[in-house]
């Protein structure tokens, strides 16, 4: 399972994969008000997310994600699949 | 109360500003499968998903008619509160027979169908994989029934594989949700693809079939016919409000103990059932789509001249020709007064704006009807383009053109 660090680390590449990173990213960073997604997008890169990782976020759990530190939580987590 | 819809009714204004309210469409008169009157003027319909042009067929007009007469206007209650009407069981028997299902239990719309068989189906402790670009009411039947849900990539059974494999050490049946047709883009699923994961995972497979139906398969039956996988579907959901020209929805599978569904889709147990006059018609529909392939064959003709048409007018298409025809937008505002110049061409078509799109890209979309003749279509493709042309979004590939 991931560690914080490592979750932080490979979310912000992902981001910059996805050319979405415009700055420094930290766990307050809102995704769709700090990285400009709309709900769409977010949803697109969580998948993107969870293919790089190869693990699942279940739907139940997308609710609770506002912010990369929200992210990183479920990543974290033990529902996380994987 | 409301005060939380003011963003949303801001972003409504916007779209309607722009000319007409493309979410509130009122016609004078629909005049026919293919026309409408609106503002006192005669427009084509080319957004109507009436596939097989059925609303007007006259058996199916007689039989609702007579069915009004001699039962009355409604039921006025749920199958299991106040009871079945004769019609009810014979339209689950004649729809089974139709698609050589075992059992089908039909439901009051097509949205209903998905809510009350998903919910049903897939339970607490139990897996749902959707296809990313499901239809709201699929997502919606998933939220219902409590099971954990899972997105795969559009159309990818490699995707639906992986996250098959990541859930292989949890407890609990996996179903797997795909539509024959997607409404948006007119794409179908690789459903053969997805059927061999099926069984290599053990999991169930679900198909919504509703703008398949009398669409593809040599006899209507939908995608899954079309693909030759229909032993590996276990459950049918479709709808009469398309192809069958009414409303309604339905479930279907040969699986023993499927009636359960009867007594735990609370889609199904706390709604009021079908009228007669729709059940008749429904009925009268399938004998009418079984008796006269030959519109399937114009449906298909239709859809390919659309397709066609648009192509060599120099229009980017995204999938392949189907009765589903979406032009992809540059942005919001471009298919908004797309959409109005349209409109004020005598063409009514659909407006499709995210997060209902894939991707949450705007698209004018346009549905094909057996009943359009291949004149209207012409008429319809020549105002597509002016608007393109006058839109700017045709430049490169008519300066290739002329």
């Amino acid at each position: 399972m991931l560690d914080e660090q490592a979750a932080l680390r490979e979310i912000t590449e992902a981001l910059e994969e996805s050319g979405k990173l415009t700055g420094p990213v930290t766990m307050e960073t809102s995704i769709l008000h700090d990285l400009s997604f709309d709900s769409v997008g977010a949803i697109d890169f969580i998948m993107l997310l969870e293919t790089r990782l190869d693990t699942i976020i279940p739907m139940d759990r997308m609710a609770e994600i506002e912010t990369i530190g929200d992210l990183v939580r479920v990543l974290t987590s033990e529902t996380a699949a994987s | 109360m409301l005060a939380k819809f003011r963003a949303l009714r801001a972003e409504h204004a916007a779209v309607s500003a722009a000319g007409q309210d493309p979410f509130g469409v009122a016609f004078d008169a629909v005049l026919s499968a293919t026309e409408a009157m609106l503002g006192g003027r005669r427009i084509l319909l080319l957004g109507t998903n009436n596939y097989l042009g059925l609303t007007f067929d006259q058996d199916c007009i007689d039989s609702a008619v007579a069915a009004t007469e001699a039962q009355g206007t409604g039921t006025t209650g749920s199958r299991i509160a106040n009871g079945t009407y004769g019609g009810h069981a014979a339209l689950e028997r004649r729809l089974a027979r139709f698609l050589r299902r075992r059992s089908a239990m039909v439901f009051t719309t097509g949205y209903q169908a998905n809510l009350g068989a998903l919910s049903a189906l897939a339970g607490r402790g139990d897996h749902l994989l959707l296809d990313a670009d499901s239809h709201a009411s699929i997502y919606d039947g998933a939220r219902l029934g409590g099971a954990q849900v899972t997105r795969f990539r559009h159309n990818d059974p490699d995707d639906l594989r992986r996250r098959l494999r990541l859930l292989a050490s949890q407890p609990g049946e996996k179903l797997i949700v795909a539509e024959g047709i997607y409404s948006m883009l007119g794409d179908t699923a690789p459903l053969r693809e997805m059927a061999a994961v099926k069984r290599e995972a053990g999991a169930w497979l679900l198909v919504d079939e509703a703008h398949s139906l009398g669409v593809l398969g040599e006899q209507g039956r939908g995608l899954a016919e079309a693909e030759g996988v229909e032993e590996d579907v276990d459950f049918v959901v479709g709808t009469f409000s398309k192809s069958l020209g009414a409303i309604g929805g339905f479930c279907a599978s040969d699986l023993d103990g499927f009636d359960a569904l009867r007594l735990s889709a609370r889609a199904y147990m706390f709604t009021a059932s079908l009228p007669p006059s729709i059940v008749a018609s429904v009925f009268q529909a399938i004998e009418v789509m079984e008796e006269n392939p030959q519109l399937r064959d114009r449906l298909r003709r239709n859809g390919q001249q659309l397709h066609a048409g648009l192509a060599v007018a120099g229009f980017a298409l995204g999938a392949m020709p189907s009765p589903i025809v979406s032009l992809p937008m540059p942005d919001r505002e471009t298919a908004v007064m797309f959409w109005n110049a349209l409109l004020a061409e005598g063409v009514y078509t659909n407006l499709a704006l995210g997060p209902a799109t894939p991707g949450g890209k705007p698209l004018l979309r346009m549905s094909v009807s057996a009943a359009l003749t291949p004149a209207q279509i012409d008429t319809a493709i020549a105002a597509i383009a002016r608007v393109g042309r006058t839109l700017g979004l045709l430049h490169s590939a008519l300066a290739a053109a002329e």
